[in-house]
C-alpha cells in the first residue's frame, strides 16, 4: 500500500513538473528553435540578481549560525591546561577563515551579478598577469606559515608527554561497548597486562598479569576520577576493535588500538563542581532542561516515562565507529580536589582483592 | 585500431552495420560508453542520496517510527524503527557509493570518456576494447555493491574506511561477514575497472592528439582528466593491496592488521599485526581519492566558466601548475587523517606541514576563477550557475581544511560533524556541482538535444540553498563536539540542545533531495523529447563542437581537423565574433598568446 502511494506521489510530481515546464515554455514563446534553451539577456539578468541574493543568503546564514550556535560552551570553556592554547588557535583560524570567506564570496557573487551578460557587450580579453598570480600565491603562503608555526608549537607541546612532573598514570581500556579505567595504585605504576591473560571466571577482566607485583595494587573502575591540577598521563588499550577516547571538554582525543598502547596526557584545571557553576554552563544546562521538560510532556502523554533532568558531567565518548552500540559508549569523568580523589580511591578495591578464587 | 586513426576512413562504418548489442550494450565507442557511465552513475547517485536522506531522518527523529524506513528497509526496520546496525550500513554504503561509484566512475568515467577523444581530436580511445571492459567491470561491481544489501547479516557497516579489526571480524559486527566480503570483491573489481580506464586515458592523451594539439594547447578539462588518471594509477593499487591483505586476514588466518584480540569471550590467534598499517594503506589511496573526485570537476568548471564568461581562463599556465602541484601534494598528505591514530606525533607535524601547503594551489585556482569572471560577459546557463556554485562551495569547504589539517586543532574536531560538513562541501557538493555542470554543458554533445534551461535554474537554486542549509550549520554542531556515525544522540543529554539544528539540517536535506527529481526528469525526458541541439550551442572554442550533432563512429567525417591555437581565444581583439574555434588558423599577423 505504501509502495503504491509513493509511486502515485512520484507520478503526480512528474506531472506537475511537466505542466510547469509547459507554462515556462509558453511564456517564452518568442525565441524559436533550439536557441531558446540557451540563456538570453533576461535569464542573465534574473540569475545575476539571484547571485546577489545568494551572496546575502550566505552572509545571513553565517551570521545566524554564529549568533545562534556560536556559543556552544564546548568552544569556549576548556577544562585542561592546554585547552586555551587550542581554543586560541581555533579562534585565530576562524577569524582568518571568516575574513577570506567574506571577501572571496563577495567577489565571486558580485562579479557574477555585475558582469552578467548582455547582447552586444564584449568581454575583456585578459588572459594573464604574473604580478597578480604572485600576489595571491604569496599572501596565502605568509598566512599559512603563521598558522603552521603556531599549530606545530601547540601540537608539539601537547603531544610531548613530560614524565618528570610525576603525572598520575591512568589506563583507559576500551571494549565493545564500554570503558574501564585502571589506576596504578599506591606506586602509581600499572602492572603488565595483555588480553591473552583475561580470565573471566577469576574476574580478571583486563588481562592483568597476576604474578606482576606492580599489578597487585592496581584499581579498576567504571568511572574516571581525576584530581584537579595534577597532570594525568593516559595509556590507552583496546581489547577488540578500534575505539577513540574523546574527551571534548579537555580538548583531548586518542585512538585505542588493539595490539598497541597509545597515550595522551593533560592536566585538568576545572573541577566538575566549578564547571557546573560557570554562568555559561548554567545557561546551557537550563536550556537543555527546558528542552527535556518539553520532550517529557510528549512522552508522558504517550504513557511513557519522562526524562530525568540533566546535570552537567564531563564525559569520555567513543569517537571511532566500533559496532552496533557505538552511539552509547561513554564513561563519566569526575574532576575533584586531591582530597576528594584520595577518599574516593581508598574506597575502590585493589586488583588482588577483586579476584575471584576458584 | 585507433593508432591508425588518421588513416582510418570514417565511411567504413556504413559497410559493416552494427547490431543493437554492439551499438548499445557491448559498445566500444567512447561516446556510447560515456553515456553508459552517466546512466549507471546517475542510478547509483539516486541510491546513495536516498540512503543519506534515511540517515538524516533517523538523526532528526530517532524515536519515531517511519513508514519510509519500513517500506525501504524491510526487516531492518521492524515497525518502522531503524535498526542500529543498518544505520551504520547506510553510513558505509552511502559513502562508498558516492565517493567511488558516483563521483569517481560517474564523473570521470562519463566526461573523460566523452571529452578526451573529442577535445584532443582523436577517433576514439587508444583501446576501445579495454574501455568497454572497464565499463562492464564497473557495472558488475555496482551490482555486487547494491546486492550486498540482501545478504542475511546485512551489508558492510564498518564505515567507508573499513578499518580492521571491525571490518575483519564477523563477531564484531553483523556486516563484517558476507556483506564485507561482497564489499571487498566489489571494490577489487571496481579498482580493476578504474585502472583500465585510467591507463586508457593516459595513453590516449599522450599519443592520439591531433596535429597542432600541443600539451600547452590542451583545454584544462583534458589536463585535469590526464592528471587525475595518473593519480589513480599511482594510488588505487595500494587500496587493492590493502583489500587483498584484509581478505587474507579475514579468510586465511594471517595477521597483517590484527593483534591481541579478545572478543566475545575468547582470545583470537592473531598476533603482531597493526590496524595502523591498514590506515596508512587505506589513506594512501583515500586522500588522493579526494582529488581524483575533485580535479575533473575543477577541469570541467574551468572550461565552462571560460566559455560562459566569453573570456580566456585567467592564468592558464598557473592553472596547470596548480593541478600538478595539487596532484603531487595529494600523495604526501594522507597522514592528516591519522593525527590521533597512535602514530608518532612527529609524523603528525610533517603531515600538518604538507597538508596546509595544499591550500596554496587551491587558493590560486579559486582566485583565477574569480578573475576570469571579472569584466566578462557572463552567460548564465545552468552549467555556468553550477560552476559558480562549485567555486563557492569549494571556498567555503576548503577553508575549514585549515582547521582540520592543523594537527593541534584536529584533536578536538576529529571525527565530529565538523569533518562531515567540511568534506561534503569541499569534495561532495563541489564535485557533484562539477558533474551537474558537465551534464548541462555537454548534454547536447551526448544526446543531440538540449536540456530544459528553466528546470535547470530551478534545480540549481534549490540545490544551492539546500546545500548551504545542510552543511553550514553542521560545522557548528561539530564544534560543539557531536561525534559522527552515532545512530542516535538521545543517550547524551549533553547534546540535547543540538537536536533542533539537526532537524533543520534534515529538512533542508529532504527538500534538496526531493528537488533532484527535477533534474532526473529533465535528464531522461530531454534525452527523447528535448529541443534538437545545434552544432555549437554555447559558441565554444574546443574541438568537440566541430563534430556533427549526430554521432558517427570515428567522430569526424573525413579528416580530423588540425589545431592552430589554444582553447581560450574568447573575445580576442581583431575578431568579429567573441569566439574562435581551435581549428581556425591564425590570421596574417595574428599572434598566438604567449601563455
Amino acid at each position: 500500500m505504501t509502495a503504491l502511494l509513493s509511486i502515485l506521489v512520484l507520478v503526480f510530481i512528474l506531472v506537475a513538473i511537466w505542466q510547469m515546464v509547459k507554462i515556462f515554455d509558453l511564456t517564452q514563446g518568442k525565441t524559436a528553435g533550439s536557441d531558446n534553451q540557451v540563456a538570453n539577456d533576461q535569464d542573465n539578468k534574473i540569475n545575476g540578481y539571484l547571485m546577489l541574493g545568494f551572496l546575502i543568503f550566505i552572509y545571513v546564514i553565517t551570521i545566524m549560525c554564529f549568533v545562534m550556535f556560536g556559543d556552544f560552551p564546548l568552544m569556549s570553556n576548556s577544562a585542561s591546561e592546554h585547552g586555551p592554547g587550542i581554543d586560541k588557535l581555533m579562534i585565530i583560524s576562524m577569524i582568518v577563515i571568516f575574513i577570506v570567506q567574506t571577501i572571496t564570496q563577495f567577489l565571486l557573487h558580485y562579479f557574477a551579478f555585475k558582469y552578467r551578460g548582455e547582447k552586444g557587450k564584449k568581454a575583456l580579453f585578459y588572459a594573464d598577469n604574473n604580478k597578480l598570480e604572485a600576489i595571491w600565491t604569496i599572501i596565502p603562503v605568509i598566512v599559512l606559515a603563521v598558522l603552521i608555526i603556531q599549530g606545530l608549537f601547540t601540537w608539539t607541546s601537547i603531544m610531548n608527554v613530560n614524565e618528570d612532573n610525576d603525572p598520575l598514570i591512568v589506563e583507559l581500556y576500551a571494549q565493545q561497548f564500554n570503558w574501564k579505567a585502571r589506576y596504578g595504585g599506591e606506586d602509581n605504576t600499572l602492572g603488565k597486562a595483555n588480553v591473552r591473560l583475561i580470565d573471566i571466571d577469576r574476574a580478571n577482566i583486563l588481562g592483568l598479569d597476576e604474578a606482576d607485583l606492580n599489578a597487585q595494587d592496581d584499581v579498576i573502575t567504571t568511572e574516571l576520577h581525576l584530581p584537579v591540577g595534577r597532570p594525568v598521563l593516559f595509556k590507552m588499550r583496546s581489547q577488540d576493535v578500534l575505539h577513540s577516547a574523546y574527551m571534548p571538554h579537555f580538548r583531548a582525543q586518542m585512538n585505542c588500538v588493539p595490539g598497541m598502547i597509545t597515550q595522551f596526557g593533560f592536566t585538568p584545571t576545572v573541577t566538575t563542581e566549578a564547571m557546573r557553576e560557570t554562568p555559561e554552563m548554567q545557561d546551557k544546562v537550563q536550556n537543555i532542561n527546558k528542552i527535556r521538560i518539553e520532550k517529557s510532556k510528549v512522552l508522558v502523554a504517550k504513557g511513557e516515562e519522562g526524562l530525568d533532568p540533566y546535570t552537567f558531567d564531563y564525559l569520555l565518548l567513543c569517537n571511532k565507529i566500533c559496532g552496533k552500540s557505538h552511539y552509547n559508549m561513554q564513561m563519566k569523568i569526575i574532576v575533584e580536589t586531591q582530597e576528594e580523589y584520595d577518599v574516593w580511591i581508598k574506597t575502590q578495591k585493589a586488583f588482588k582483592n577483586s579476584l575471584v578464587e576458584n | 585500431m585507433s593508432a591508425h586513426a588518421d588513416t582510418h576512413d570514417a565511411h567504413d562504418d556504413h559497410h559493416h552495420k552494427e547490431t543493437f548489442v554492439t551499438k548499445y550494450i557491448f559498445s566500444q565507442d567512447h561516446k556510447m560508453i560515456a553515456k553508459q557511465y552517466l546512466i549507471t552513475g546517475t542510478i547509483m547517485g539516486v541510491v546513495g542520496v536516498m540512503m543519506s536522506l534515511m540517515m538524516r531522518m533517523q538523526i532528526a527523529w530517532p524515536e519515531e517510527p517511519n513508514v519510509i524506513f519500513q517500506a525501504l528497509l524491510g526487516k531492518w526496520a521492524p515497525e518502522g524503527v531503524m535498526d542500529a546496525d543498518i544505520y551504520l550500513a547506510l553510513v558505509t554504503i552511502h559513502g562508498t557509493i558516492m565517493v567511488f561509484f558516483v563521483l569517481t566512475a560517474g564523473l570521470s568515467g562519463t566526461f573523460s570518456n566523452l571529452l578526451i577523444p573529442l577535445q584532443i581530436g582523436a577517433r576514439d580511445m587508444a583501446s576501445g576494447f579495454l574501455n568497454m571492459i572497464s565499463y562492464w567491470l564497473f557495472f558488475i561491481s555496482s551490482v555486487i555493491m547494491v546486492l550486498s544489501f540482501f545478504v542475511e547479516a546485512g551489508p558492510a557497516a564498518a564505515g567507508w574506511t573499513i578499518y580492521p579489526p571491525l571490518s575483519a571480524l564477523p563477531m564484531a559486527q553483523g556486516g563484517s561477514g558476507a556483506g564485507m566480503t561482497m564489499w571487498l570483491v566489489s571494490m577489487a573489481i571496481f579498482i580493476a575497472s578504474s585502472l583500465l580506464g585510467s591507463l586508457n586515458y593516459v595513453v590516449t592523451v599522450i599519443n592520439l592528439r591531433t596535429k597542432g594539439m600541443s600539451m600547452t594547447r590542451l583545454p584544462l578539462t583534458i589536463w585535469a582528466f590526464f592528471v587525475t588518471a595518473i593519480i589513480g594509477i599511482i594510488s588505487f593499487p595500494v587500496l587493492l593491496s590493502a583489500a587483498l591483505l584484509l581478505i587474507m586476514d579475514r579468510s586465511f588466518g594471517t595477521s597483517f592488521f590484527l593483534s591481541d584480540i579478545f572478543i566475545q569471550g575468547e582470545v583470537l590467534h592473531y598476533q603482531g599485526g597493526s590496524p595502523v598499517l591498514f590506515e596508512h594503506l587505506f589513506w594512501f589511496l583515500g586522500h588522493p581519492e579526494v582529488y581524483i573526485v575533485l580535479l575533473p570537476a575543477l577541469g570541467i568548471t574551468s572550461e565552462i566558466i571560460a566559455t560562459n564568461s566569453r573570456k580566456p581562463i585567467f592564468g592558464y599556465r598557473a592553472m596547470i601548475a596548480s593541478i600538478l602541484a595539487i596532484a603531487f601534494l595529494s600523495t604526501i598528505v594522507w597522514g592528516h587523517h591519522m593525527f590521533i591514530s597512535g602514530m608518532n606525533p612527529f609524523l603528525g607535524s610533517v603531515f600538518t606541514f604538507t597538508t596546509l601547503l595544499i591550500a596554496i594551489p587551491s587558493a590560486v585556482k579559486a582566485f583565477n576563477y574569480i578573475t576570469t569572471l571579472w569584466k566578462g560577459n557572463l552567460q548564465m546557463n545552468p552549467a555556468m550557475l553550477f560552476s559558480i556554485g562549485l567555486v563557492s562551495t569549494f571556498i567555503t569547504g576548503g577553508l575549514t581544511g585549515i582547521i582540520l589539517g592543523d594537527s593541534a586543532l584536529d584533536i578536538n574536531v576529529h571525527d565530529t560533524y565538523f569533518v562531515v560538513a567540511h568534506f561534503h562541501l569541499v569534495m561532495g557538493i563541489s564535485a557533484l556541482y562539477g558533474m551537474f555542470a558537465g551534464i548541462y554543458h555537454w548534454f547536447p554533445k551526448m544526446f543531440g538535444r538540449m536540456l530544459n534551461k528553466n528546470l535547470g535554474y530551478v534545480h540549481f537554486w534549490v540545490t544551492a540553498v539546500c546545500a548551504y542549509g545542510v552543511f553550514f550549520p553542521m560545522h557548528f554542531i561539530g564544534m560543539a563536539g557531536l561525534p559522527r556515525r552515532y545512530y542516535t544522540n538521545s543517550n547524551f543529554p549533553l547534546f540535547d540542545d543540538l537536536q533542533d539544528v539537526n532537524v533543520v539540517i534534515t529538512v533542508f536535506a529532504l527538500i534538496g533531495g526531493a528537488f533532484q527529481i527535477v533534474f532526473i526528469y529533465n535528464l531522461f525526458s530531454s534525452m527523447f523529447f528535448g529541443k534538437k541541439a545545434t552544432q555549437n550551442p554555447w559558441k565554444s572554442n574546443t574541438m568537440e563542437w566541430t563534430t556533427p550533432v549526430e554521432h558517427i563512429h570515428g567522430n569526424w567525417p573525413g579528416e580530423i581537423p588540425h589545431v592552430h591555437r589554444w582553447a581560450y581565444d574568447y573575445s580576442k581583439p581583431g575578431h568579429d565574433e567573441d569566439w574562435v574555434s581551435q581549428i581556425v588558423p591564425l590570421k596574417d599577423g595574428e599572434e598566438e598568446l604567449q601563455h
